[in-house]
């Protein structure tokens, strides 16, 4: 090239101001008082419905003497006998904060990963949040960590030693034959391994793009593709295997071959309207006015076509087992339905209320896609409505029924709200919102899909 | 699409970007335009020419209501009461079984309701003959644009003037 066509700069820092930061701390400390009191509540055993209820899920077993459920008897009639405490509900609640904000996290590098594969140029004047995102992963890592070796037990049923013992009491064939996979050892290597990739290459591309800022040139941009084109690689086998270890596990009996895009579809909807949000935040408080009503309406359309892709391979799964109707596969969603009292069943419809019918509606029209309050309402909807699905798939199986849904739950909630928001606030505070010298970023600027 | 009748004045311009850049010149001169006609989408000639945004997003949803609605209906009565039948061991009315077929229907009724909505509203068939073009050239290599003398106050000679400096080629009048 004979001349470099210059880069419009865009000088615009954001500030994490005290305010902002007092806010969130005060958040957290909303959601600590509220898990007190939701451990208040269920220390005084609040009323709630911790019958001894596999007993009965036994008794309906035995009277009805098929094959499967025989051997469930036995798996059945042992969960009854020990009613979950306090601190198993605990251990599962921060399990599923966990697993969702990790999913959050990560989907800033798989947005930033696949706008660089596909060259995306729109993109490119908010690349700033997506990239900040992944920054809360080695939080998220070590929490659970720690929960999976002080609660692993409370939670995943295959941690039981006595399952393998062949001949034994509690010998389980079917949960021994996947001893190969599911084992301690190798469990915590794969989950090491998921966040020492995922951050380890977060870090490399956003040091690229911090880099990019100072000198520019084409040559970050080049390694920025093939790096992110690599973690799309990484990605879409450590999407699905970390899904079967973080959530698919617990029901350790049942599987779906369906689960790791169930997981990944749920993960990458929420990330995106995370993402949404935060652009949306930003720009009420007088930032990114770069960010035209373009980019919010193609934003509004990926949440919307990502909120009925979620919905898709959601009920694809569903109606695979509905249909089949093999028992086996179908307790997963009898547990749900009207397992343990139907308990579940709020919270199961709720979520696909949350998730396909709320955002659906909501962001249908043109005009709503680039209105900030409606947009705000719909990324609420889906960020809440993901956590639910998180719950409905990790809870059954970990909690039962001594799960619950009550203030223990949205204060745990809360606190990983809150810490998140500050994890992706400290990032964005650190350069430039908008990219310096970044090759796309005059097209992004004139993005118009009138 | 209303019927075309009386006298026009057709502007033909030989490049996307000049008619693109007359439109506004042309409106902000008093000149009210009907139609710009071109072989090919021009991106911002709609906000450009002030159009009222299409309404097909409506039909679409109506269309796409109705199909859910037939498919829905046709299988709860099939199923449930025209005929009952127990398949795979369900009741016979199983809403989650009939969701792909609703899917599907939904789907067939949106995209078909769409284009004849497009079709009848643009006056397109098959079978409609006889189409009062502005200019043929219109669908090969120029870019027309078409200007109602009857909704006009300003004079032929003012407007083919005006025209003319924003770069049309030619300026032809068409009686219907």
């Amino acid at each position: 090239m004979a001349s470099a066509h210059s880069i419009p700069s865009i000088e615009e820092r954001f500030e994490f101001t005290s305010g902002a930061k007092r806010n969130l701390i005060i958040g957290g400390a909303v959601g600590v008082a509220l898990i007190a009191l939701g451990a208040y509540l269920a220390a005084s055993g609040g009323g709630h419905h911790e019958v001894a209820h596999g007993a009965e899920h036994a008794a309906s077993a035995i009277a009805h003497p098929t094959p499967e459920n025989a051997s469930k008897v036995h798996v059945t009639a042992e969960a009854s006998h020990h009613v979950k405490g306090l601190g198993a509900r605990i251990w599962a609640n921060l399990w599923v904060n966990a697993v969702y904000f990790t999913g959050i996290s990560v989907i800033g590098m798989f947005f930033i990963s696949y706008n660089y594969l596909a060259q995306a140029g729109w993109s490119a004047v908010f690349k700033r949040i997506p990239e900040a995102l992944p920054a809360f992963l080695p939080f998220t890592g070590i929490i659970m960590l720690i929960t999976f070796f002080m609660g692993g037990h409370d939670l995943f049923h295959w941690t039981d030693s006595s399952l393998y013992e062949v001949g034994g009491p509690h010998y389980d064939p079917i949960i021994a034959g996947k001893q190969g996979f599911l084992n301690t050892p190798f469990f915590v290597i794969r989950l090491v391994l998921y966040f020492v990739l995922w951050y380890g290459m977060w870090r490399v591309i956003r040091n690229y793009s911090l880099q990019e800022d100072e000198i520019g040139g084409t040559e970050l941009y080049d390694k920025s593709i093939r790096l992110g084109t690599a973690f799309l690689v990484v990605f879409g086998v450590t999407s699905s295997t970390s899904a079967w270890d973080f959530v698919m596990s617990i029901d350790t009996h049942w599987f779906s071959t369906m689960f790791g895009w169930y997981t990944l579809a749920s993960w990458h909807v929420a990330g995106l309207a995370v993402i949404t949000l935060t652009i949306v935040m930003l720009r009420e408080r007088g930032y990114l006015r770069a960010v035209n009503s373009s980019h919010l309406r193609d934003l509004g359309k990926f949440v919307f076509a990502f909120s009925i892709f979620w919905t898709y391979v959601w009920f694809a799964q569903f109606l695979l087992i509905y249909y089949a109707n093999m028992p086996e596969e179908t307790i997963y969603y009898i547990e749900r339905f009207r397992g343990y009292e139907g308990f579940f069943k709020a919270p199961f419809f709720i979520t696909l209320i949350l998730n396909f019918f709320l955002p659906f509606l909501i962001l249908m029209t043109r005009d709503a896609k680039a209105t900030h309050s409606i947009l705000k309402v719909a990324c609420w909807c889906v960020i809440i409505g993901h956590y639910m699905d998180f719950y409905t798939n990790i809870m059954p199986g970990t909690m039962g029924s001594s799960a619950g849904f009550g203030p223990l739950e949205w204060g745990f909630f809360v606190v990983f709200l809150c810490a998140f928001g500050y994890s992706v606030a400290s990032q964005l505070e650190k350069a430039n919102l908008i990219p310096r010298h970044h090759p796309m970023l005059e097209e992004s600027l004139h993005h118009d899909i009138a | 699409m209303a019927e075309l009748t009386g006298k026009y004045l057709v502007g033909v311009y030989d490049d996307d970007d000049t008619v693109l850049h007359a439109v506004p010149r042309l409106r902000k001169a008093g000149v009210k335009i009907k139609e710009v006609y071109s072989p090919f989408p021009i991106h911002g000639l709609d906000d450009a020419l002030g159009h009222p945004r299409t309404r097909i997003g409506i039909a679409a949803f109506l269309f796409g209501l109705t199909g859910c609605c037939v498919a829905l209906t046709l299988m709860i009565w099939t199923m449930g009461f025209d005929w009952p039948m127990i398949i795979g061991g369900k009741d016979s009315i199983s809403i989650p079984n009939y969701i792909p077929i609703t899917f599907e229907l939904t789907v067939l009724f949106t995209a078909f309701g769409m284009v004849t909505t497009f079709f009848i509203s643009n006056g397109l068939s098959p079978a409609a003959h006889n189409h009062k073009r502005f200019d043929v050239r219109s669908t090969d290599n120029k870019f027309v644009m078409a200007i109602d003398m009857g909704r006009n106050s300003m004079s032929e000679e003012e407007i083919t003037r005006a025209l003319k400096d924003s770069g049309a080629e030619e300026v032809n009048i068409r009686q219907f």
